[in-house]
């Protein structure tokens, strides 16, 4: 695949251009704003005194500023335990997601490997089918994986995609990097260890944004396998049971939630605490993923490509 | 991407047979065999030993017996499914909200990419570029929770909307069920557009400047030098993306749908996984949900071995 250099563009802009240039950047202002406000109205009013919000009308900035949303939630038991078990479960799965799936990947890159077509076929048909839902509810019933904390973790070690992922870049790290080591006769695992998991950062980088985002957004999982235990409760499924509480008593739920916090100034709705919800939920990913921007760019393209 | 070439060293064509020289060999790769044999034995157990539960689908299952105890049934949940009213409008609602977010994902998505790389500001492109990531990286509940408050009664589509006069009263717009396949459309879109759109601009990298430049000199206005150099230079990758989503079609996933569905939408927000779902963990007729569930990945399963094999027969390689 080869590479061209991008000219710089010294033309003269005709008029046309000048008319295509201003309406794109305007085009493009527009879909910022649309990707960012329902967001940004969001931390408007997790920011905003929940009695003022009823009234409507907070857009991007709040109207009377309070932090007492944010104190409310973070008073809950449920809430703390969920963040928690949230953080738990995105460190322990993507640190072991990583190592799993870049061992496999270094052995399947290897081509003196004697299994290596079978391995990779054995992984990418999972990309294919699945058992299912109630097949795989059952699995993780009779594995007595239900009301654990490793029912999170284990039944998502190692994604195909992933796996194509970091292959691609193992296989092409270049083969004299190796050459050294072999003739110190260091093994696969030292091998593994000491070059090409320092050497694939960038793909790590990938993976493991692409594993922590997974992992700390999952809800569904949490619904199906532990909905009765509180203990193992995760932020995302915190805000799943707020919004489907919202959805079926849409009507009456202001004035419901109105008396729990006690006092005027106390009082919250659940629209308030919709938004704060929503806003500690997707904060920690949001601050991470421009950082990380230039590695899963490449690392789709990678993917994809392959 | 520069450094990525595969190696495609041809394995070596005298190859040793017999089970001995094979036995050595493992013996000697026994790290690498470390490094895969737990691994595939967990694929094993968690990817490929609930296919086993298909045999429920043909069975009335009950919990509470061991295997050999159930009683089988054969077609009869199929039968039921593709006799029943309920089902039959899950199915088009499925297929409905697959080719509504098919067509959609890829117009938009080829659309932001020319579009992103028309612009000449490289900040300005970062920048627009990083923004249009954020969705992806939010989950369904955070997005169903954003989408429900854009779309709420105060929210802020029905006060652009009645500010425009364009509707005269506020539209309750997650309770009609005719929006939905719309809504859905819009969410999946507004989500990973822009994630989508990666793919497309690293084609249009690969693309050689001097076709512009030649363009340039012939008279070719910005238009035509998208029209005509672009478009074209995306082709291979809109065509093998092309026939790998049609593999997924009736993939629709089941977050947005069953997290922004409700009763009032229902008719039209059940798909072949909110069936599941339903039948499945709500109403515990596991072999019902077991048999929609196997109808979907067999469905899946043959077009996406007929997508793989049109793309390579096309000479854009395969997914393997």
């Amino acid at each position: 695949m080869k590479k061209v250099k991008k000219r710089k563009r010294s033309y003269m802009r005709t008029r046309e251009d000048v008319i295509f240039d201003t309406s794109n950047i305007i085009f493009m202002i527009l879909l910022c704003v649309v990707m960012l406000y329902p967001f940004l109205n969001q931390i408007a009013i997790s920011l905003n005194s929940a009695t003022d919000s009823v009234k409507g009308g907070i857009y991007l900035w709040p109207r009377e500023f309070t932090w007492h949303n944010y104190q409310h939630v973070f008073d809950k038991a449920s809430v703390l335990q969920a963040i928690l078990i949230s953080v738990l479960r995105t460190v322990i799965g993507t640190g072991f997601g990583l190592l799993c799936t870049a061992m496999v990947a270094y052995a399947i890159a290897q081509e003196k490997f004697v299994f290596k077509k079978t391995v990779t076929i054995i992984f990418i048909m999972t990309m294919y089918f699945n058992g299912g839902l109630i097949p795989t509810f059952l699995l993780m019933r009779d594995l007595e994986l239900i009301g654990t904390f490793w029912v999170y973790i284990m039944p998502t070690l190692i994604s195909a995609f992933n796996l194509i992922i970091m292959r691609s870049f193992i296989e092409g790290l270049p083969r004299s990097i190796f050459e050294q080591a072999e003739i110190d006769g260091a093994g696969d695992f030292r091998k593994f260890f000491q070059i090409v998991l320092p050497l694939s950062l960038p793909v790590i980088a990938t993976v493991a944004l692409f594993l922590a985002v997974f992992q700390w957004n999952q809800w569904f999982d949490v619904f199906l396998y532990n909905s009765s235990n509180e203990h193992l409760t995760t932020l995302q499924y915190e805000l799943m049971k707020i919004l489907s509480n919202s959805a079926t008593s849409s009507g009456d739920a202001n004035s419901a939630f109105a008396n729990s916090g006690g006092g005027s100034a106390a009082v919250v709705t659940p629209k308030s605490i919709q938004a704060t919800m929503t806003i500690v939920a997707s904060l920690p990913i949001i601050c991470v993923y421009p950082f990380l921007q230039k590695y899963f760019v490449k690392g789709m393209t990678l993917g994809a490509v392959k | 991407m520069q450094t990525q070439t595969p190696i495609n060293t041809p394995t070596s064509p005298k190859q040793t047979k017999g089970i001995k020289p094979f036995l050595k060999k493992c013996k000697e790769q026994r790290a690498l065999l470390w490094m895969t044999v737990p691994f595939v034995i967990w694929v094993f157990i968690f990817k490929y030993l609930p296919v086993w539960g298909w045999t429920m689908a043909f069975q009335d299952y009950k919990p509470a017996r061991a295997f050999t105890e159930q009683e089988w049934v054969g077609f009869k949940h199929f039968l039921f499914l593709f006799t029943d009213d309920r089902f039959l409008g899950v199915l088009r609602n499925t297929l409905a909200q697959s080719v509504i977010n098919m067509v959609l994902g890829f117009v938009t998505a080829i659309g932001m990419a020319v579009l992103i790389n028309e612009l000449t500001n490289i900040k300005f492109k970062r920048v627009v570029q990083t923004i249009s990531y954020l969705p992806h990286f939010l989950s369904w509940v955070v997005a169903a929770a954003l989408v429900s408050s854009v779309l709420s009664i105060d929210g802020i589509i029905n006060e652009v909307l009645m500010g425009l006069n364009i509707i005269d009263e506020e539209i309750l717009w997650l309770g009609i069920g005719e929006y939905f396949w719309g809504i859905l459309g819009a969410a999946e879109t507004w989500k990973n557009v822009g994630w989508n759109a990666i793919i497309y601009l690293a084609a249009i990298s690969m693309i050689d400047q001097e076709q512009y430049e030649a363009a340039k000199i012939d008279g070719a206005s910005r238009i035509q030098r998208i029209i005509h150099i672009t478009i074209p230079g995306m082709k291979s990758v809109i065509i093998v993306l092309l026939i790998m989503n049609i593999g997924y079609i009736l993939e629709s996933g089941f977050e947005p749908q069953y997290l922004l569905g409700n009763g009032q939408n229902v008719q039209y927000s059940e798909n072949i996984d909110v069936f599941v779902i339903k039948y499945g963990i709500a109403m515990f007729n596991f072999s019902l949900a077991t048999a929609a569930g196997m109808f979907k990945t067999v469905i899946s399963f043959i077009f996406l071995v007929a997508a793989n094999s049109l793309s390579k027969k096309m000479g854009q390689g395969g997914l393997y």
